[in-house]
């Protein structure tokens, strides 16, 4: 039995894309181990989700579907999880903030192992070994799971999402169960950011900014945002002072992206903010600092005041596009 | 309200020139060793809830850090206990007996010991990076776990209401004690963390606290007590193993471009990603 499981997240209603990535994990290494792999879909939509997941070559895809699992709640989607995951040898998830919430609670209850983030894997004698970053993406370790079970979260970055196959998985409800911890959590409400813009972790353009930018963070970047379709990100020191919104936020302890091109505008190149970008694939750098670290991982680089030539870049990408 | 922290000493990402990496291991020799930053988090937010912040030398509460580590570790410990912590427990054991599970594993031990109402702790080490004992220790206590916490309210020592970084938004959930909370950086903005006795009108200072020398030789005396791995009766085997390691993967040196009109030259006919 080398059966996968993965988990789908879904937002009101809608796969995310991540989801995708964690599915091509989920295909690759059932082919690997020579098992088939289900799809879980949970949470209050979940039914209709199905329909779309169906069609990615999964033996089967699980659903649980009820209005206790309107927002996500972890002590009500683990024991699901758990229920679900018993009968595989391997359940991954998405390594976003729900994933990463979820899986290690999931472990717990299934006396399972876990890889965190993982961005490969390999099969060695029928064993898997999954890569994943560690000190703010400055190594990569190699990690085997010891246990009968083996829980993963996997980096959307790493893995090109699934395209669908084709045919119709078998649908299978799953039984709604919660932890009794459940009780003692009460979903508020998820204030979404609204924004015209791209998600950060799907958007193929970045325009990410650092705290030079100062008070005039949106009028500095967006222009250039605007013209390209991109969405913004931010660093750290820039969240930190206020100037941009946390949910912006780049690097090990914010989102791991990797667009077609990510610029960064007046940002250092912290190994913490390198780690969440580092994956880009082709990078431009506008620092007035020669030296900026930035510049190392840089593809090209524009030693300038960002306040001067961001209006020209601007207008030059406009011109350069029509 | 008892809080419990778990602390850990991580060595230093941030001197990456010095992360060296073989194939077998990754040599931590020649980096700095200092307290894992999202743990200080964690101890600033609990001594927060446990303070008037306009009288914080006054406690409301106690705040109890744990580590586990060798003897090395009491130098953290005091740090920790300098900045406010009233005790702290160093659990021996090496760094290499431990991973995630077992960690989880022996924090249950201890919270069945030290009986908080709450466990506030870093959402992740800087140096493994994996995000997973306090989800883990949550399932294995029972108790609920808010993780990403962003900002904490003390409703009334009964329950907490958190507002925790999501994809996209934020999410606000209201959870009754006991707990396992994980905290986000931004907890220790001015207005993160608020205890109930403390004004609305209070603002902290953005960060976490620095100890006066006082509180320095003061922490000398605070108890830190010294307990076995092997005495926890738990079950020590790992559920993981690192077989391997290996450098990230370099990017081809870029170059510089003197101009805005080259750089745009550049990333149309040469990047084509414009
Ligand atoms: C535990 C931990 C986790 C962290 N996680 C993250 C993370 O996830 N993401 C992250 O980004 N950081 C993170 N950091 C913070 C990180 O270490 C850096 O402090 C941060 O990335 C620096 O942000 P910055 O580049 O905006 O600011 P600074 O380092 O202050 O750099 C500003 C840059 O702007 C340039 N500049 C100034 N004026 C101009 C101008 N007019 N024109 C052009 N250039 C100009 C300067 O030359 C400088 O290079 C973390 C730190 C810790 C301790
Ligand atoms: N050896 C340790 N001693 C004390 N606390 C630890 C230890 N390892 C992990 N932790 C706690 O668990 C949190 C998450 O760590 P991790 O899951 O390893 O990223 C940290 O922020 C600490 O609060």
């Amino acid at each position: 039995m080398a059966d996968i499981l993965v988990v789908a997240e879904i937002v009101e209603g809608q796969v995310k894309k991540a989801t995708y990535s964690a599915v091509a994990f989920a295909r690759d290494a059932a082919k690997a181990l020579g098992g088939s792999y289900d799809i879980l879909a949970i949470g209050q939509g979940a039914d209709k989700a199905a329909a779309e997941l169906g069609g990615y070559g999964a033996r089967k895809v699980l659903v649980a579907d009820d209005a206790s699992l309107k927002g996500y709640v972890t002590e009500r989607f683990a024991p699901i999880v758990a229920a679900a995951g018993k009968s595989h040898a391997v359940v991954g998830a998405t390594a976003t903030t729900n994933g990463k919430d979820l899986m290690p609670r999931v472990a717990a209850k299934l006396g399972a192992g876990y890889a965190p983030d993982i961005t490969g894997f390999k099969a060695e004698g029928g064993k898997l070994q999954y890569k994943r970053p560690m000190y703010a993406g400055n190594a990569y370790g190699w990690l085997t799971i010891e246990t009968p079970i083996q829980l993963v979260t996997v980096r959307q970055t790493d893995f090109t999402p699934a395209e669908p196959s084709g045919g119709a998985s078998a649908v299978e409800k799953v039984a709604v169960v919660a932890d009794k911890a459940a009780d003692q959590v009460e979903f508020v409400a998820f204030e979404t950011i609204k924004s015209e813009r791209p998600d950060l972790t799907e958007a193929k353009v970045i325009i990410a900014g650092g705290r030079a930018i100062k008070e005039k963070f949106m009028d500095v970047l967006g222009p250039l945002a605007d013209t390209l379709g991109a969405a913004i990100g931010a660093t750290r020191a820039a969240c930190d002072a206020g100037f941009a919104p946390t949910e912006l936020q780049i690097g090990q302890t914010g989102k791991v992206v990797a667009p077609q091109l990510y610029v960064a505008v007046g940002i250092s190149g912290a190994i913490q903010h390198l780690a969440g970008m580092k994956g880009s694939k082709t990078i431009v750098a506008i620092n007035k600092d020669p030296e900026a670290p930035i510049f190392q991982v840089a593809d090209y680089g524009l030693v300038a005041d960002l306040f001067q030539v961001m209006p020209e870049l601007t207008t030059a990408v406009k011109a350069a596009k029509s | 309200m008892k809080i419990l922290v778990p602390f850990k000493r991580v060595a230093d990402p941030e001197n990456a020139n010095k992360v060296k990496v073989t194939g077998a291991k990754i040599e931590t020799a020649g980096l700095e060793w200092k307290p894992n930053p999202f743990d200080e988090y964690a101890v600033e937010a609990a001594l927060r809830l446990t303070e008037n912040g306009t009288a914080p030398k006054a406690r409301l509460g106690e705040v109890i850090v744990v580590t586990f580590g060798p003897a090395e570790c009491d130098q953290t410990l005091r740090g920790a206990l300098a900045t406010g912590a009233d005790k702290a427990i160093r659990v021996e054991c090496t760094d290499d007996q431990l991973d995630g599970p077992i960690v989880a594993r022996a924090l249950a031990k201890i919270v069945e010991q030290v009986k908080p109402d709450l466990v506030m702790m870093g959402k992740q080490t800087v140096d493994s990076d994996s995000n997973q004992v306090g989800q883990y220790l949550a399932e294995l206590l029972g108790w609920p776990q808010i993780t990403f916490a962003a900002t904490i309210k003390n409703e009334g020592n009964v329950a907490l209401e958190i507002a925790r970084v999501g994809d996209g938004g934020m999410q606000r959930v209201k959870v009754k004690l006991p707990a396992v909370v994980t905290v986000e950086d931004r907890v220790v903005y001015s207005g993160g963390v608020q205890s109930a006795p403390t004004p609305a009108s209070h603002k902290y200072a953005d960060g976490v606290r620095f100890a006066p020398l006082p509180a320095i030789m003061q922490a000398k005396k605070k108890p830190l007590e010294v307990k076995k791995l092997g005495d926890l009766g738990i079950d020590t085997t790992p559920s993981a193993k690192y077989v391997g390691y290996e450098p990230p993967p370099a990017r081809k040196a870029g170059v510089k471009v003197k101009t805005v009109a080259e750089l745009v030259e550049k990333l149309k006919g040469e990047a084509k990603v414009l």
